[in-house]
Protein backbone atom coordinates (compact mmCIF):
# COMPACT_ATOMS: atom_id res chain seq x y z
CA UNK A 1 0.00 0.00 0.00
CA UNK A 2 1.30 3.41 -0.94
CA UNK A 3 2.22 6.01 1.65
CA UNK A 4 1.64 9.69 1.18
CA UNK A 5 3.13 12.18 3.61
CA UNK A 6 0.92 15.13 4.33
CA UNK A 7 1.30 18.29 6.35
CA UNK A 8 -1.51 18.10 8.85
CA UNK A 9 -2.19 21.63 10.11
CA UNK A 10 -4.07 21.38 13.39
CA UNK A 11 -5.55 24.30 15.25
CA UNK A 12 -4.37 24.08 18.85
CA UNK A 13 -5.77 25.81 21.88
CA UNK A 14 -4.86 24.85 25.43
CA UNK A 15 -6.63 27.35 27.67
CA UNK A 16 -4.10 27.03 30.51
CA UNK A 17 -1.16 28.10 28.33
CA UNK A 18 -2.43 29.64 25.06
CA UNK A 19 -3.86 33.14 24.83
CA UNK A 20 -5.44 32.36 21.49
CA UNK A 21 -5.70 29.47 19.03
CA UNK A 22 -2.66 28.77 16.87
CA UNK A 23 -1.75 26.27 14.17
CA UNK A 24 0.67 23.38 14.65
CA UNK A 25 1.84 21.38 11.64
CA UNK A 26 2.60 17.66 11.83
CA UNK A 27 4.14 15.52 9.11
CA UNK A 28 1.97 12.42 8.86
CA UNK A 29 2.75 9.40 6.64
CA UNK A 30 -0.72 8.31 5.54
CA UNK A 31 -1.94 5.00 4.17
CA UNK A 32 -4.10 4.94 1.04
CA UNK A 33 -7.26 4.06 2.98
CA UNK A 34 -6.86 6.57 5.79
CA UNK A 35 -9.47 9.10 6.79
CA UNK A 36 -8.56 12.41 8.48
CA UNK A 37 -9.34 10.88 11.87
CA UNK A 38 -6.66 8.21 11.27
CA UNK A 39 -4.12 10.98 10.74
CA UNK A 40 -5.15 12.62 14.02
CA UNK A 41 -4.90 9.29 15.83
CA UNK A 42 -1.42 8.84 14.32
CA UNK A 43 -0.39 12.23 15.71
CA UNK A 44 -1.79 11.45 19.14
CA UNK A 45 -0.12 7.99 19.27
CA UNK A 46 3.23 8.84 17.71
CA UNK A 47 3.96 12.55 17.60
CA UNK A 48 2.11 14.54 20.25
CA UNK A 49 0.06 12.96 23.02
CA UNK A 50 -1.21 16.33 24.16
CA UNK A 51 -3.53 16.77 21.14
CA UNK A 52 -7.22 16.73 22.08
CA UNK A 53 -10.12 15.76 19.80
CA UNK A 54 -13.37 13.86 20.16
CA UNK A 55 -14.03 10.54 18.50
CA UNK A 56 -15.62 7.23 19.27
CA UNK A 57 -17.04 4.96 16.59
CA UNK A 58 -14.83 5.67 13.54
CA UNK A 59 -17.80 4.78 11.31
CA UNK A 60 -20.04 7.90 11.00
CA UNK A 61 -22.48 6.72 13.62
CA UNK A 62 -21.57 8.47 16.87
CA UNK A 63 -21.31 12.06 15.63
CA UNK A 64 -18.33 12.94 17.85
CA UNK A 65 -15.66 13.82 15.30
CA UNK A 66 -17.24 16.72 13.43
CA UNK A 67 -14.63 19.38 12.67
CA UNK A 68 -13.62 21.88 10.00
CA UNK A 69 -11.56 20.09 7.36
CA UNK A 70 -10.01 22.50 4.87
CA UNK A 71 -12.62 25.00 6.00
CA UNK A 72 -15.68 22.76 5.53
CA UNK A 73 -17.56 21.12 8.40
CA UNK A 74 -17.33 17.33 8.08
CA UNK A 75 -16.91 14.11 10.03
CA UNK A 76 -13.20 13.38 10.18
CA UNK A 77 -13.98 9.62 10.14
CA UNK A 78 -15.82 9.95 6.82
CA UNK A 79 -13.39 12.24 5.01
CA UNK A 80 -10.77 10.24 3.11
CA UNK A 81 -7.35 11.84 2.80
CA UNK A 82 -7.07 10.59 -0.80
CA UNK A 83 -10.17 12.67 -1.66
CA UNK A 84 -8.55 15.92 -0.48
CA UNK A 85 -6.43 17.91 -2.92
CA UNK A 86 -2.77 18.72 -2.25
CA UNK A 87 -0.53 17.55 0.55
CA UNK A 88 -1.64 20.08 3.16
CA UNK A 89 -4.75 19.40 5.20
CA UNK A 90 -6.04 21.92 7.72
CA UNK A 91 -8.23 20.76 10.62
CA UNK A 92 -9.91 23.19 12.98
CA UNK A 93 -12.63 22.96 15.61
CA UNK A 94 -16.21 23.43 14.38
CA UNK A 95 -16.79 27.10 13.72
CA UNK A 96 -19.59 29.02 15.51
CA UNK A 97 -18.80 27.23 18.79
CA UNK A 98 -16.48 28.19 21.66
CA UNK A 99 -13.33 26.05 21.82
CA UNK A 100 -12.96 23.85 24.88
CA UNK A 101 -9.50 22.58 23.94
CA UNK A 102 -7.76 22.00 20.58
CA UNK A 103 -10.42 20.43 18.32
CA UNK A 104 -12.96 19.99 21.09
CA UNK A 105 -15.83 22.51 21.12
CA UNK A 106 -18.25 23.50 23.88
CA UNK A 107 -21.65 22.01 22.95
CA UNK A 108 -23.69 23.43 25.87
CA UNK A 109 -25.64 25.85 23.67
CA UNK A 110 -26.82 23.04 21.39
CA UNK A 111 -27.68 20.68 24.25
CA UNK A 112 -29.80 23.38 25.89
CA UNK A 113 -31.64 24.05 22.61
CA UNK A 114 -32.09 20.35 21.94
CA UNK A 115 -33.84 19.93 25.29
CA UNK A 116 -35.98 22.98 24.68
CA UNK A 117 -37.63 21.53 21.54
CA UNK A 118 -38.82 18.45 23.51
CA UNK A 119 -37.34 15.77 21.25
CA UNK A 120 -39.38 12.88 22.61
CA UNK A 121 -42.89 11.49 22.13
CA UNK A 122 -45.51 13.52 23.97
CA UNK A 123 -48.95 11.99 24.61
CA UNK A 124 -52.02 13.67 26.05
CA UNK A 125 -52.73 10.44 27.88
CA UNK A 126 -50.35 7.53 27.82
CA UNK A 127 -51.85 4.27 26.68
CA UNK A 128 -51.88 1.46 29.26
CA UNK A 129 -49.42 -1.29 28.43
CA UNK A 130 -52.30 -3.78 28.39
CA UNK A 131 -53.66 -2.10 25.26
CA UNK A 132 -50.52 -3.02 23.40
CA UNK A 133 -48.04 -1.03 21.37
CA UNK A 134 -48.63 2.01 19.17
CA UNK A 135 -48.63 0.55 15.68
CA UNK A 136 -47.33 2.41 12.69
CA UNK A 137 -47.60 1.76 8.98
CA UNK A 138 -44.52 1.89 6.73
CA UNK A 139 -45.97 5.08 5.21
CA UNK A 140 -46.25 6.71 8.64
CA UNK A 141 -42.67 5.69 9.46
CA UNK A 142 -41.41 7.05 6.14
CA UNK A 143 -42.69 10.54 7.03
CA UNK A 144 -40.05 11.02 9.71
CA UNK A 145 -37.47 8.24 9.39
CA UNK A 146 -34.97 10.41 7.51
CA UNK A 147 -34.95 12.91 10.39
CA UNK A 148 -34.15 10.19 12.94
CA UNK A 149 -30.77 9.69 11.28
CA UNK A 150 -29.30 12.86 12.83
CA UNK A 151 -26.25 12.04 14.96
CA UNK A 152 -25.88 15.52 16.51
CA UNK A 153 -22.45 16.03 14.95
CA UNK A 154 -23.16 19.79 14.71
CA UNK A 155 -21.72 20.13 11.20
CA UNK A 156 -24.99 21.88 10.28
CA UNK A 157 -24.50 24.53 12.98
CA UNK A 158 -20.97 25.18 11.76
CA UNK A 159 -22.29 25.60 8.21
CA UNK A 160 -25.33 27.73 9.08
CA UNK A 161 -24.84 31.43 8.20
CA UNK A 162 -27.84 32.39 10.33
CA UNK A 163 -26.50 30.65 13.45
CA UNK A 164 -23.23 32.49 12.86
CA UNK A 165 -25.12 35.81 12.83
CA UNK A 166 -27.73 35.06 15.50
CA UNK A 167 -26.49 32.89 18.40
CA UNK A 168 -30.07 32.65 19.77
CA UNK A 169 -31.22 30.79 16.63
CA UNK A 170 -32.32 27.30 17.69
CA UNK A 171 -30.63 25.99 14.58
CA UNK A 172 -30.88 23.12 12.10
CA UNK A 173 -30.40 19.90 14.09
CA UNK A 174 -32.61 20.83 17.06
CA UNK A 175 -35.41 22.12 14.80
CA UNK A 176 -35.16 18.99 12.68
CA UNK A 177 -35.54 16.82 15.77
CA UNK A 178 -38.66 18.81 16.69
CA UNK A 179 -40.00 18.14 13.20
CA UNK A 180 -39.11 14.45 13.53
CA UNK A 181 -41.42 14.12 16.56
CA UNK A 182 -44.10 16.39 15.07
CA UNK A 183 -44.26 14.03 12.08
CA UNK A 184 -44.49 10.88 14.24
CA UNK A 185 -48.02 9.45 14.17
CA UNK A 186 -47.65 8.41 17.83
CA UNK A 187 -46.91 11.96 18.96
CA UNK A 188 -49.37 14.60 20.19
CA UNK A 189 -46.90 17.31 21.20
CA UNK A 190 -47.13 19.62 18.19
CA UNK A 191 -48.80 22.48 20.13
CA UNK A 192 -46.21 22.33 22.91
CA UNK A 193 -43.31 22.34 20.49
CA UNK A 194 -44.91 25.06 18.40
CA UNK A 195 -44.54 27.48 21.33
CA UNK A 196 -40.78 26.91 21.11
CA UNK A 197 -40.16 26.57 17.39
CA UNK A 198 -42.70 28.97 15.82
CA UNK A 199 -40.78 31.92 17.25
CA UNK A 200 -38.33 34.38 15.77
CA UNK A 201 -35.49 32.39 17.36
CA UNK A 202 -36.97 29.17 15.99
CA UNK A 203 -37.87 28.40 12.40
CA UNK A 204 -38.31 32.07 11.46
CA UNK A 205 -34.60 32.85 11.81
CA UNK A 206 -33.88 30.32 9.07
CA UNK A 207 -33.21 32.07 5.75
CA UNK A 208 -33.10 28.79 3.79
CA UNK A 209 -29.47 29.02 2.74
CA UNK A 210 -29.53 25.18 2.60
CA UNK A 211 -25.94 24.95 3.89
CA UNK A 212 -27.04 22.58 6.67
CA UNK A 213 -28.40 20.05 4.18
CA UNK A 214 -25.34 20.34 1.95
CA UNK A 215 -22.87 19.47 4.72
CA UNK A 216 -25.00 16.92 6.60
CA UNK A 217 -23.01 13.65 6.59
CA UNK A 218 -26.18 11.61 7.20
CA UNK A 219 -28.32 13.26 4.46
CA UNK A 220 -30.92 14.29 7.02
CA UNK A 221 -31.82 17.45 5.05
CA UNK A 222 -32.57 19.83 7.94
CA UNK A 223 -33.46 22.64 5.53
CA UNK A 224 -36.43 20.68 4.19
CA UNK A 225 -37.60 19.92 7.73
CA UNK A 226 -37.52 23.61 8.63
CA UNK A 227 -39.33 24.69 5.46
CA UNK A 228 -42.05 22.09 6.12
CA UNK A 229 -42.40 23.50 9.63
CA UNK A 230 -42.71 27.01 8.21
CA UNK A 231 -45.61 25.86 6.04
CA UNK A 232 -47.46 24.10 8.88
CA UNK A 233 -46.83 27.02 11.26
CA UNK A 234 -48.12 29.48 8.67
CA UNK A 235 -51.31 27.46 8.16
CA UNK A 236 -51.83 27.35 11.91
CA UNK A 237 -51.14 31.12 12.18
CA UNK A 238 -53.88 31.86 9.62
CA UNK A 239 -56.24 29.41 11.32
CA UNK A 240 -55.71 31.20 14.62
CA UNK A 241 -56.22 34.54 12.86
CA UNK A 242 -59.68 33.60 11.64
CA UNK A 243 -60.56 31.87 14.89
CA UNK A 244 -60.23 28.29 13.71
CA UNK A 245 -57.17 27.60 15.84
CA UNK A 246 -56.99 24.61 18.12
CA UNK A 247 -56.77 24.88 21.86
CA UNK A 248 -55.49 28.19 23.16
CA UNK A 249 -52.62 28.21 25.60
CA UNK B 1 -41.33 33.00 23.89
CA UNK B 2 -44.21 34.39 21.88
CA UNK B 3 -45.07 32.84 18.58
CA UNK B 4 -43.85 34.93 15.67
CA UNK B 5 -46.03 36.96 13.33
CA UNK B 6 -43.63 36.31 10.46
CA UNK B 7 -46.06 33.82 8.87
CA UNK B 8 -47.90 36.84 7.43
CA UNK B 9 -44.96 38.18 5.45
CA UNK B 10 -43.48 34.75 4.87
CA UNK B 11 -46.64 33.38 3.26
CA UNK B 12 -46.74 36.35 0.85
CA UNK B 13 -43.01 35.84 0.23
CA UNK B 14 -43.44 32.11 -0.41
CA UNK B 15 -46.47 32.57 -2.67
CA UNK B 16 -44.73 35.37 -4.56
CA UNK B 17 -41.59 33.29 -4.92
CA UNK B 18 -43.47 30.34 -6.35
CA UNK B 19 -45.31 32.60 -8.76
CA UNK B 20 -42.15 34.48 -9.77
CA UNK B 21 -40.26 31.23 -10.35
CA UNK B 22 -43.00 30.09 -12.72
CA UNK B 23 -43.69 33.41 -14.46
CA UNK B 24 -40.46 35.38 -14.58
CA UNK B 25 -38.67 33.15 -17.12
CA UNK B 26 -41.73 33.36 -19.39
CA UNK B 27 -41.94 37.14 -18.91
CA UNK B 28 -38.25 37.52 -19.76
CA UNK B 29 -38.70 35.52 -22.96
CA UNK B 30 -41.83 37.47 -23.93
CA UNK B 31 -40.11 40.80 -23.21
CA UNK B 32 -37.10 39.80 -25.32
CA UNK B 33 -39.30 38.62 -28.17
CA UNK B 34 -41.17 41.93 -28.16
CA UNK B 35 -37.96 43.94 -27.75
CA UNK B 36 -36.58 42.30 -30.90
CA UNK B 37 -39.56 43.60 -32.85
CA UNK B 38 -41.82 40.59 -33.02
CA UNK B 39 -45.23 41.57 -31.64
CA UNK B 40 -47.74 38.71 -31.60
CA UNK B 41 -51.37 39.77 -31.94
CA UNK B 42 -52.08 38.55 -28.39
CA UNK B 43 -49.67 41.19 -27.04
CA UNK B 44 -50.83 44.31 -28.92
CA UNK B 45 -52.18 47.27 -26.99
CA UNK B 46 -55.87 46.60 -27.67
CA UNK B 47 -55.70 42.99 -26.51
CA UNK B 48 -53.67 43.81 -23.39
CA UNK B 49 -56.03 46.69 -22.56
CA UNK B 50 -59.02 44.41 -22.94
CA UNK B 51 -57.30 41.86 -20.69
CA UNK B 52 -56.76 44.48 -17.97
CA UNK B 53 -60.32 45.75 -18.37
CA UNK B 54 -61.74 42.31 -17.72
CA UNK B 55 -62.35 41.42 -14.06
CA UNK B 56 -60.54 38.11 -14.24
CA UNK B 57 -57.65 39.86 -16.00
CA UNK B 58 -57.53 42.47 -13.22
CA UNK B 59 -57.39 39.77 -10.54
CA UNK B 60 -54.58 37.94 -12.34
CA UNK B 61 -52.55 41.13 -12.86
CA UNK B 62 -53.13 42.19 -9.24
CA UNK B 63 -52.04 38.84 -7.81
CA UNK B 64 -48.88 38.79 -9.94
CA UNK B 65 -47.89 42.39 -9.15
CA UNK B 66 -48.68 42.34 -5.43
CA UNK B 67 -47.19 38.93 -4.62
CA UNK B 68 -43.99 39.70 -6.56
CA UNK B 69 -43.63 42.97 -4.62
CA UNK B 70 -44.04 41.22 -1.26
CA UNK B 71 -41.64 38.53 -2.35
CA UNK B 72 -39.04 41.13 -3.32
CA UNK B 73 -39.46 43.03 -0.04
CA UNK B 74 -38.90 39.95 2.12
CA UNK B 75 -36.09 38.62 -0.07
CA UNK B 76 -34.29 41.98 0.17
CA UNK B 77 -34.78 41.94 3.95
CA UNK B 78 -33.15 38.52 4.40
CA UNK B 79 -30.48 39.25 1.78
CA UNK B 80 -29.44 42.54 3.41
CA UNK B 81 -29.32 40.87 6.82
CA UNK B 82 -27.19 38.10 5.33
CA UNK B 83 -24.88 40.70 3.79
CA UNK B 84 -24.28 42.17 7.22
CA UNK B 85 -26.63 45.14 7.38
CA UNK B 86 -27.74 45.32 11.02
CA UNK B 87 -30.91 47.38 10.61
CA UNK B 88 -33.52 44.68 10.17
CA UNK B 89 -36.35 46.76 11.65
CA UNK B 90 -35.81 49.64 9.25
CA UNK B 91 -35.18 47.45 6.23
CA UNK B 92 -38.36 45.52 7.01
CA UNK B 93 -40.40 48.69 7.48
CA UNK B 94 -39.08 50.29 4.27
CA UNK B 95 -39.49 47.13 2.16
CA UNK B 96 -42.96 46.26 3.38
CA UNK B 97 -44.08 49.89 3.03
CA UNK B 98 -43.02 49.91 -0.62
CA UNK B 99 -44.73 46.56 -1.18
CA UNK B 100 -47.87 47.83 0.60
CA UNK B 101 -47.94 51.05 -1.45
CA UNK B 102 -47.39 49.05 -4.62
CA UNK B 103 -50.28 46.80 -3.68
CA UNK B 104 -52.56 49.79 -3.11
CA UNK B 105 -51.45 51.51 -6.35
CA UNK B 106 -51.99 48.28 -8.26
CA UNK B 107 -55.59 48.19 -7.03
CA UNK B 108 -56.17 51.89 -7.78
CA UNK B 109 -54.73 51.81 -11.30
CA UNK B 110 -56.26 48.47 -12.25
CA UNK B 111 -59.68 49.78 -11.23
CA UNK B 112 -59.20 52.79 -13.52
CA UNK B 113 -58.83 50.61 -16.62
CA UNK B 114 -62.17 50.15 -18.28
Amino acid sequence: MSHRTIDLEVMRYRPEQDDEPWVQTYKVPCEEDWVVLDALIYVKDNLDGSLSYRWSCHMAVCGSCGMMINGEPALSCKTFIRDLPGDVIRVEPLTNFPIERDLVVVMDDFIEKLQRVKPYIIRDESKPISEGEHRQTPAQLKKFKQYTLCINCLCCYAACPQYALIPEFIGPAALTLAHRYNQDSRDQGWEEREDVVATNEGIWDCAFADACSIVCPKHVDPASAIQQMKISSTLSWYKNLIGLGGKKR
Amino acid sequence: MARSNKPLVWSLFAAGGTLAALLVPALVVVTLVVAYGYLPAALDYQTMHAFAANWLGKVILFVVIALCLWHAAHRLRTALHGLGLRADKWVAKAGYTVAGLGTVFAIVYLLQIH
